[in-house]
């Protein structure tokens, strides 16, 4: 993307001979940087019709699976990402009044959210993993209703009380491993004789009967892929501001030449777009 | 990335080209005041959106949870990424591509609505009742 743009000295724009001005070359360079963001907007399309689809289809799986994941850790991640891309904004400011040092700290600050988000990401995938909380057969129901059972109505921060309900509510998870990994391939007239127990398996709880609908795992393949592919972004985001650091800090980027700063800032925010769409759709459904 | 890749005009020397008619790089830097605004909107409308789950509006909180995120993404695209002071063709590309997305997602959802009243709870659309 700023390939043309040369190693300028001093801040300087080269112009490279097919423009015809730097203007000119400045607005391709954002122009093709947009048509960029366009395709990424289409590839996540893709995943968000995917999960229009299935929640059309199976709300109950959505509803329900919701709960399994922290709205806090969520809620937390959407305002470091939104101050990360805060200080992106505030580092093309920077970079095009010629504050280098200002704009050098903004970009590690950029980065460090960086490292926030995924931190928080990675605290969030690890908890799914130790109770089964994934895709296809690699989702855990026992675990999943000794979790729900634990955790009670309301309660958000309840994984280790999830834990202990696992231990005292053995039997009732027994009877709870019903038929979420044959679903697939049975003939229609089982399908349909085993419907009343298995469209949502059932158990008591005290008081309480907690129902946990079928098919979670295909919220949680839906969830995987949305938020790993937006993760390696992320990533992907944090290498170039490493990149833009270090140019910035070798003093390339000044009033006249802040087009890589610039458009690693679009790279940034489109990012973080994604993630206020995301957020929403995948920890607040109601 | 090199020097030597970069062929200069040989009026322009090396140094900023100018040019009259606005042929040169003009930056123009979004003030901080508004930069600080915009991120005060995108917490207090995150703080909205969290607390506007607590509310049961039935089948709306999909739509106030899309239309608060739709704002968010407008005040991003806008003013973080500079869209309002760029040349419009940037935006009809964002916008275009938003309208894709919307097609598809939009056309697909028709389909499967057509479905819907079939299924069975709990079972993918494809099982045939006996």
């Amino acid at each position: 993307m700023s390939t043309a743009t040369g190693n300028a000295h001093e801040g300087r724009h080269e112009l490279a001979h097919y423009f015809d001005s730097t203007r000119q070359q400045f607005e391709s360079h954002k122009l093709a940087m947009w048509l960029f963001l366009c395709t990424e907007i289409l590839m996540f399309g893709g995943l968000f019709c995917a999960y229009a689809i299935y929640r059309a289809n199976h709300p109950e799986i959505f509803l329900y699976a919701h709960t399994l994941l922290d709205k806090n850790l969520g809620a937390i991640n959407t305002i470091v990402l939104l101050f990360s891309s805060f200080t992106m904004a505030w580092a093309v400011r920077a970079a095009m009044l010629g504050q280098r040092r200002l704009l050098v700290g903004l970009l590690v600050v950029t980065l460090l959210c960086g490292f926030g988000f995924m931190g928080i990401k990675g605290i969030e995938y690890s908890h799914k993993w130790k109770h089964g909380f994934l895709w296809g057969e690699q989702f855990d129901y026992t675990e999943a209703v000794a979790y729900a059972s634990g955790k009670g109505h309301g309660d958000d921060h309840a994984a280790e009380t999830g834990h202990e309900g696992a231990h005292a509510d053995d039997e009732a998870a027994i009877h709870t491993e019903v038929p979420a990994a044959t679903a697939g391939d049975e003939d229609a007239a089982a399908v349909m004789a085993e419907l009343d127990q298995a469209a949502a398996v059932t158990m008591d709880h005290g008081h309480d009967a907690e129902r946990i609908p079928r098919n979670l795992h295909i919220f949680f393949g839906i969830y995987f892929v949305m938020t790993g592919l937006h993760g390696i972004h992320v990533l992907a985001g944090m290498g170039m501001l490493t990149w833009l650091i270090v140019r910035a800090s070798r003093g390339d980027f000044g009033v006249r030449n802040y087009t890589a700063v610039d458009l690693g800032g679009l790279y940034w925010h489109i990012v973080d777009l994604i993630w206020i769409f995301l957020f929403p759709l995948l920890y607040l459904i109601h | 990335m090199s020097e030597q890749g970069t062929i200069l005009k040989p009026e322009s020397t090396g140094t900023v080209h100018d040019e009259p008619g606005g042929g040169d790089l003009h930056a123009h830097a979004v003030p901080l005041w508004m930069l600080v605004a915009v991120f005060a909107a995108l917490i207090v409308l995150t703080v909205v959106t969290v607390a506007v789950t607590y509310v049961d509006l039935g089948a709306l909180n999909i739509w106030v949870a899309l239309a608060i995120a739709a704002l968010k993404g407008v005040l991003v695209a806008e003013i973080f990424m500079h869209l309002r002071w760029d040349r419009p063709f940037n935006r009809i590309l964002l916008i275009g591509s938003l309208l894709a997305v919307v097609l598809f997602i939009g056309i697909s959802l028709l389909d499967t609505s057509t479905y819907l009243p079939e299924m069975i709870p709990g079972h993918a659309p494809a099982i045939e009742q006996p």
